[in-house]
């Protein structure tokens, strides 16, 4: 009960940031150069089929008034239609969701994988090789730009020796996409019984989510470095080890669960950044996700797509930001976070 | 699972040997070529999908290569046809034989209904129209169930190949008027989303973004059976990884790289790599003959005295299209390199510079179009570099590809670098758009000059070839010595595939046309 009531409270106090969040999108591509009009008139088009198409548009009207349209239109549920893909922003924004979500997911539980460990061995042995290994792999990540790591990738992986599949998006052609339940192909498969597909999609999915663990494993590893350190030469581990505790029940109890919140944090703000900095995959894997799709949008100055994918980023973030809250609470039943 | 993975590898095999595999950077956002800003994408599927009345034959080039033929029309959905004595009136019998996707027979009330809506929805496709003297419903008269008849206001020796562009596709007109509401009576809404054609393709699936899926229509009547069964159109939004896909094997086609890429693909051999200088097309330097200082015609020659043309062309193009001096295409009627008059003179330059009242140069702006920047930024820092060299210190300016048409049409750029292309490959088809007084979006530099306007208009309607082959010479003349445009080079339509896919032709819309490819 008290955590429906802290739910509800969250998403109520959330609603007006993300109206601003529309406000702001909207007045930010109207400020924006750029002639949607002039650029989807097509490359011959005169003066008059500019024209025509701005009033198509309804371009021609004033700001005050296109917003008043957006805002009714929106309260019908009604994102619009996109010029770049011809579709209902919504259904685009649907249908794309869970391959970024996907990604992401996969991409933030690989650095996981490999951030936890070497932070919690890092801190266990400060100065030792392990930690200068776990630096030298953080920094190396931080330091490359994902659209190198991924090129690389597809070179190396793909282009030379031939172990990943080629990276033309979310499965090879000559399948098809599971049943949409949660829209995941990796789980949707799963929830079919499908094995030989999931494991048509776990390949294409593994060298785009590796391209994306690279970054995240950087601020992980830190952050789980310093906070195991901190928790380490603190009263209570020094109490647990004088007791007698093994160094298994020390570490992996003790320590690491307190270690855990300021992980916890980072880990939403790595999340919400791969979300973002998810593009540039998405771009060299073809990967349909979101972010590329708003990208485009963006250049082509095609409004609608922006705006919905501001809305549904502003949405994923009060979401994300609520289930941060509410693991801080099974990690550490002393916090109450109130309404 | 093993019986499985088994099955998948043999129909992977099947499909790999009736498949292509097509990567585009962008596929459509319409199915429908009327539509409001449908891209190029949209005009592939339309032209895969939909018959038009007639089409362009095809040639074989010296270098074994195929291309369309303008000099050629054949029938597609019209079996013949009959052009006036006066040529104001052309008509056209249907095959009777001929049918949409959906079974339905073609007729003449599908045609007029289609031709009707091209004009009637505005827009691009009756800008189109029009450039063919196509400008009225009235002129489209069904006579029986299979025969069209379209009368002209005047004589137009492009009213007739303007039927075989892309525009004027052929609609299943009982099928659309279904979907067609009082608001949206040419039912533009549903035929976005779904083809409603009889051509030798049909739309197996669609998913705007990713991927794009067409079968052979097994009873295709307008030419012989492609041999073709299924073309899988994927998008690859990264060079490199089309690169890669294509290098690998994994991809079969793609016309989507870089001049750089394709040059390196064609020396290393592996791949078929096809280049044909696409016709009626060229990149240029811009310049405003509205504003001064570059309205002052000795400042445009200064410039056309200094660019270094050589070393733009090898390094915007990397040896692959036509480096140009007149503004004509090398494979343009009309084309005479030795009308160019200007040598890169820096003496000179600085000598007309110092008349037009700049012995010091001046500061101006560099305008380019970041979407076409592989090709054009190398060429713009040239530029830039041999203004510099008579004074002129110009600042780069890049625009994103929206906002790039816009910043043209205020028609503002002082210098610039941007091209142009039109269908049809006739010199005053160009000069039309690109220098009339009558400042249509692509005559960028905002030139005036009733001389030109005279020649152009002569040109266009002329049927003497002496007289023609006099008026074209008249204004590309004046085109070089007012110089509003300084040519730079044609690029070419390339395309890679596979050495196992023959039948590539080159088109003057720069699509993919797909009935053409084959498999050995």
């Amino acid at each position: 009960m008290q955590v429906l009531r802290l739910v509800r409270g969250r998403l109520l106090a959330a609603l007006p940031g993300i109206v601003g969040v529309v406000l702001v999108a909207f007045a930010l591509n109207r400020v924006l150069p750029g002639d949607p009009a002039a650029y989807f008139a097509g490359p011959s088009a005169t003066r008059e089929a500019v024209e025509e198409i701005r009033v198509q548009l309804g371009l021609d009207r004033s700001i005050a008034e296109q917003l008043g349209l957006y805002v009714r239109d929106l309260a019908r549920g009604d994102l619009g239609r996109s010029l770049t893909t011809g579709q209902p922003v919504l259904a685009d924004l649907l249908a794309r969701l869970p391959a970024s979500l996907e990604l992401t997911l996969f991409g933030l539980a690989l650095a996981l994988a490999v951030a936890l460990p070497l932070g919690i061995a890092a801190a266990l042995k400060p100065g030792s090789w392990t930690d200068h290994a776990g630096r030298v792999l953080s920094t190396l990540g931080a330091a490359l730009p994902l659209f190198f790591t991924g090129l690389l990738f597809v070179y190396v992986f793909y282009y030379l020796l031939g172990w990943a599949p080629a990276p033309l998006g979310r499965l090879d052609s000559l399948w098809s996409p599971p049943a949409t339940i949660t829209g995941m192909y990796l789980m949707d498969a799963a929830l079919a019984g499908n094995w030989s597909l999931l494991g048509a999609s776990a390949r294409q999915l593994a060298l785009p989510a590796l391209t994306l663990a690279i970054v995240a494993i950087a601020p992980l590893t830190r952050m789980t470095r310093a906070s195991m350190l901190a928790v380490l030469s603190s009263d209570f581990v020094r109490t647990a080890r004088a007791s007698g505790l093994s160094f298994r029940t020390v570490v992996w109890v003790y320590a690491l669960r307190n270690a855990l919140l300021p992980v916890l944090t980072s880990l939403g703000m790595v999340f919400s950044f791969l979300l973002g900095a998810g593009v540039v995959v998405e771009k060299v894997f073809a990967w349909p996700g979101v972010g590329s799709y708003a990208l485009e949008a963006v250049i082509a100055a095609d409004y609608a797509p922006v705006q919905g994918f501001v809305l549904l980023m502003a949405m994923v973030f009060v979401l994300l930001n609520l289930a941060i809250d509410l693991a801080y609470g099974l990690v550490d039943p002393r916090i109450r976070i109130e309404a | 699972m093993a019986v499985a993975l088994l099955s998948a590898g043999s129909a992977l095999a099947q499909s790999r040997a009736e498949t292509i595999l097509v990567i585009v950077e962008q596929g459509p956002n319409s199915l429908d070529i009327h539509g409001l800003g449908a891209n190029f994408g949209a005009y592939q599927a339309s032209w895969n999908l939909y018959d038009r009345l007639i089409s362009f034959g095809s040639k074989t080039l010296p270098d074994g290569s195929r291309s369309y033929d303008y000099t050629v029309i054949r029938p597609e959905l019209a079996e013949s046809w009959e052009v006036s004595p006066d040529g104001l009136a052309i008509t056209f019998r249907l095959r009777k034989d001929a049918r949409f996707h959906d079974g339905a027979r073609v007729t003449a009330h599908d045609v007029k209904w289609s031709l009707d809506r091209a004009i009637a929805i505005g827009g691009f496709p009756a800008v189109q129209m029009r450039a063919g003297s196509l400008e009225k419903p009235e002129q489209f008269s069904v006579v029986d169930d299979h025969t069209v008849r379209v009368t002209l206001p005047r004589r137009d020796k492009l009213a007739l190949p303007n039927l075989a562009v892309p525009v004027p596709v052929i609609i299943n007109s009982t099928l659309a008027k279904k979907h067609a509401t009082e608001k949206d009576p040419w039912a533009a809404e549903w035929l976005k989303q779904n083809p409603a054609g009889g051509g030798a393709y049909r739309l197996e699936s669609w998913k705007p973004g990713q991927e794009t899926v067409y079968v052979r229509f097994d009873d295709w009547k307008s030419g012989p059976r492609p041999a073709i069964r299924r073309v899988v159109v994927r998008e690859v939004p990264a060079a490199g990884s089309r690169r890669a896909l294509l290098e690998r094997g994994d991809a079969d086609i793609t016309l989507d790289l870089p001049p750089k890429d394709f040059n390196e693909l064609k020396s290393q051999g592996k791949l078929g790599v096809f280049g044909f200088p696409a016709e009626n097309t060229f990149f240029y330097v811009g310049m405003s003959a509205k504003h001064q200082p570059f309205a002052n015609v000795k400042v445009r020659q200064a410039i056309a005295h200094v660019l270094p043309y050589e070393r733009i062309y090898q390094a915007a193009m990397f040896g692959r299209g036509v480096q140009l001096q007149v503004p004509v295409a090398s494979n343009t009627p009309g084309y005479e390199p030795a009308l160019w008059t200007y040598r890169t003179d820096v003496a000179r330059a600085k000598a007309l510079l110092a008349e037009a009242g700049h012995p010091n140069g001046f500061e101006t702006a560099l305008s380019f179009n970041l979407g076409v920047a592989t090709v054009v930024e190398p060429a713009a820092l040239l530029v830039q570099e041999a203004l510099a060299q008579i004074g002129i210190k110009a600042t780069i300016n890049k625009i994103t590809g929206a906002n790039w048409r816009g910043a043209l049409a205020k028609k503002e750029l002082p210098i610039f670098i941007d091209v142009f292309g039109g269908w049809h490959n006739y010199p005053e088809y160009y000069f039309f758009w690109g220098y009339h007084g009558q400042n249509s979006l692509f005559n960028t530099s905002s030139y005036q000059n009733a001389e030109m306007d005279k020649l152009i208009d002569q040109a266009r309607f002329e049927t003497d070839p002496r007289r023609y082959a006099d008026q074209v010479r008249g204004f590309v003349r004046i085109a070089v010595a007012d110089v509003p445009k300084i040519p730079l080079f044609q690029p070419t339509l390339d395309a890679a595939m596979q050495k196992s896919v023959t039948g590539f032709q080159y088109w003057f819309h720069r699509q993919l046309d797909f009935r053409t490819l084959a498999r050995q």
